[in-house]
């Protein structure tokens, strides 16, 4: 058995593998499936400082290899989290970690603020990337100036580890991560969804009740890979890679290029106990290479 | 209930008409509990275009085989390629999901199951509970053509069947809403699965005649369980998950204009 830890912060991690926001629920919903303690970190649902009843239906659009969603952050409000959801997933053996979105840097703040307070999440997510918000969400990722701000206003109320997810929706996504590392962000995990859009032709209408939504999926792998590699070069803090990581070579192919840890999203609708066998494969792919240690690929990529 | 993913061997794969196939399936051990109502995510393997996996109803659970069975419509790519597996192959299934429909308190309640085209797959094993429960179930099924009107011979054995057609070519014509029983018969319960604009008229019946009413529905699912928020019905609660929270509910839970 290989060493399989990596540090993300003051996080400590029992293996990379992590799975992605809104993919994964609260991660209740998929013990049936997996052993949850032995995934690395489970990130769980986008929670903002209010309740939020998201896009209407249609949400979803099954694209080639891929998806669209438009969920646009349905969630019950971080004091509902705090009250209802925390005392469930309080003692899971990982690091259960939250994301945090918002559409005003005070409602970020005070979301951080208050989740700061929980004994047993070691960490957030602060997405800054989400697509299918109207307001703010993504707003704050596509600038260098946005992300700094809003990274700046959470790291000053928000003790523990910091990890920040990047909008692909820019024209350089170092540039983003540049400004978050500098704000004090930890750590920056990346790619969030891409915007895109599915038509229905025999309707002559859109297939989402947004018309855009965000694509994830197998298909976003080489455009996650290739900002993960970018993004790895420019910033100094650990970068967590997704986008369309289906298997445990997937994995392995983004810690080459450059991530700390990876996060599964997507795949776990296909195979929900991807996760676990995933962290198999890479411990795996280790022996067969004679790696004692994960951290060991880590970057390890010959150009 | 407890989910989970397996492999299962396909015992039959039987093409009832141009659209649609009824696949068996088995494994060594006993197949898990599964209630009428409940579906399936099942995995489309070999298809370029279909990514996510199905969800399809649970048709019916054959103890004395250790079978389930799927109905499936030929819609899309997905369906089609699954509608392609032969006896002996492996196909992995996550079950079972999802709420099932809730069974009466009684045995002298009247109970309508109305199903519509393909919506009549959960039906056979929702019947099949109520009429070992001691319960006399009707059903009425609709369809299209007579081409359409689906494992006849199975609802026969289970209670009185009446159907009606669009085009007239089998029982009386029209839609379910039409048919003569509703006329004749008043019901307790009515438990119904189908095209939505069938299910919502169903539901009006059921509303205006101070009748209970359960509809199953369908929509658009990418996890099947609860994590993606994908499949949302407007409720009285907000939005829930139709994979979770449904597929069925009591339509006065659900904001239809009727």
């Amino acid at each position: 058995m290989a060493d399989l830890s990596v540090n993300i912060g003051k996080l400590n991690m029992a293996n990379p593998v992590m799975t992605a926001s809104g993919t994964f629920g609260y991660g209740l919903e998929f013990e049936d499936f997996v052993d949850l303690e032995k995934i690395g970190g489970i990130i769980v649902k986008g929670t903002t400082l209010h309740h939020r009843e998201g896009n209407p239906y249609p949400r979803m659009a099954e694209t080639p290899m891929g998806m669209l969603n438009a969920v646009g952050l349905q969630n019950k409000g971080v004091h509902y989290f705090v009250e209802n959801i925390y005392p469930k997933i309080k003692d899971i053996k990982t690091n259960m970690i939250v994301n945090v979105s918002g559409s005003q840097i005070e409602d970020y703040a005070e979301t951080a603020r208050i989740i700061n307070e929980l004994e047993n999440i070691p960490a957030i997510e602060l997405n800054i990337s989400c697509p299918n918000v109207k307001q703010g969400g993504m707003a704050f990722g596509v600038t260098a100036k946005g992300a700094e701000e809003v990274v700046k206003a959470v790291r000053d109320v928000y003790k523990k580890t910091l990890i920040v997810k990047l909008s692909p929706n820019v024209t350089d996504i170092t540039e983003i991560a540049r400004a978050a590392e500098g704000a004090g962000a930890d750590s920056v995990s990346l790619i969030n969804t891409l915007l895109g859009m599915a038509i229905n032709a025999e309707k002559r209408k859109p297939v989402l009740s947004t018309i855009t939504g965000g694509m994830s999926g197998a298909a976003v792998k080489p455009i996650a890979l290739r900002m993960v590699w970018q993004v790895a070069k420019a910033v100094n803090i650990p970068v967590i890679g997704l986008g369309g990581i289906m298997n445990w070579r997937d994995a392995v192919e983004f810690m080459l290029a450059g991530a700390t840890a990876i996060q599964i999203g997507t795949a776990n609708f296909i195979d929900p106990a991807v996760t676990v066998k995933v962290a198999e494969g890479i411990n795996d792919y280790l022996e067969r290479h004679g790696y004692s240690s994960v951290r060991d690929i880590i970057g390890a990529l010959e150009v | 209930m407890k989910k989970y993913i397996l492999d299962l061997t396909v015992t039959e794969n039987v093409r009832l008409h141009n659209n649609y196939v009824l696949i068996k399936l088995t494994q060594d051990k006993p197949l898990p509990e599964m209630l009428p109502g409940q579906f399936a995510e099942i995995r489309i393997d070999g298809s370029n275009t279909t990514f996510l996996r199905r969800p399809i109803s649970i048709n019916y659970v054959d103890r004395t085989t250790n079978e389930v069975w799927f109905l499936v419509q030929l819609v899309g790519d997905g369906t089609r390629q699954l509608a392609t597996v032969k006896k002996g192959d492996t196909v992995n299934v996550v079950l079972p999901l999802g709420n099932g429909f809730s069974m009466p308190e009684n045995t002298d309640k009247k109970l309508l199951l109305v199903g519509g085209g393909v919506g009549t797959a959960p039906m056979l094993y929702m019947g099949e509970a109520l009429k070992k429960m001691g319960c006399k179930p009707v059903f009425l099924l609709g369809a299209r053509s007579a081409n359409d009107l689906l494992q006849l011979d199975q609802f026969e054995k289970l209670g009185e069947v009446y159907t009606t057609t669009e085009d007239g070519s089998a029982g009386e014509k029209g839609y379910v809403t039409m048919h003569s029983v509703l006329k004749t018969t008043k019901f307790d319960m009515i438990y119904t699965c189908g095209p939505k604009p069938m299910m919502m008229a169903v539901a009006k019946y059921a509303k205006e005649n101070d009748i209970e009413c359960e509809v199953s529905l369908e929509n658009t699912m990418a996890c099947g369980v609860g994590a993606c928020l994908c499949c949302v019905e407007n409720t009285q609660e907000g939005h829930v998950c139709v994979c979770k929270e449904g597929p069925v509910f009591n339509y006065k839970k659900l904001l239809w204009q009727i």
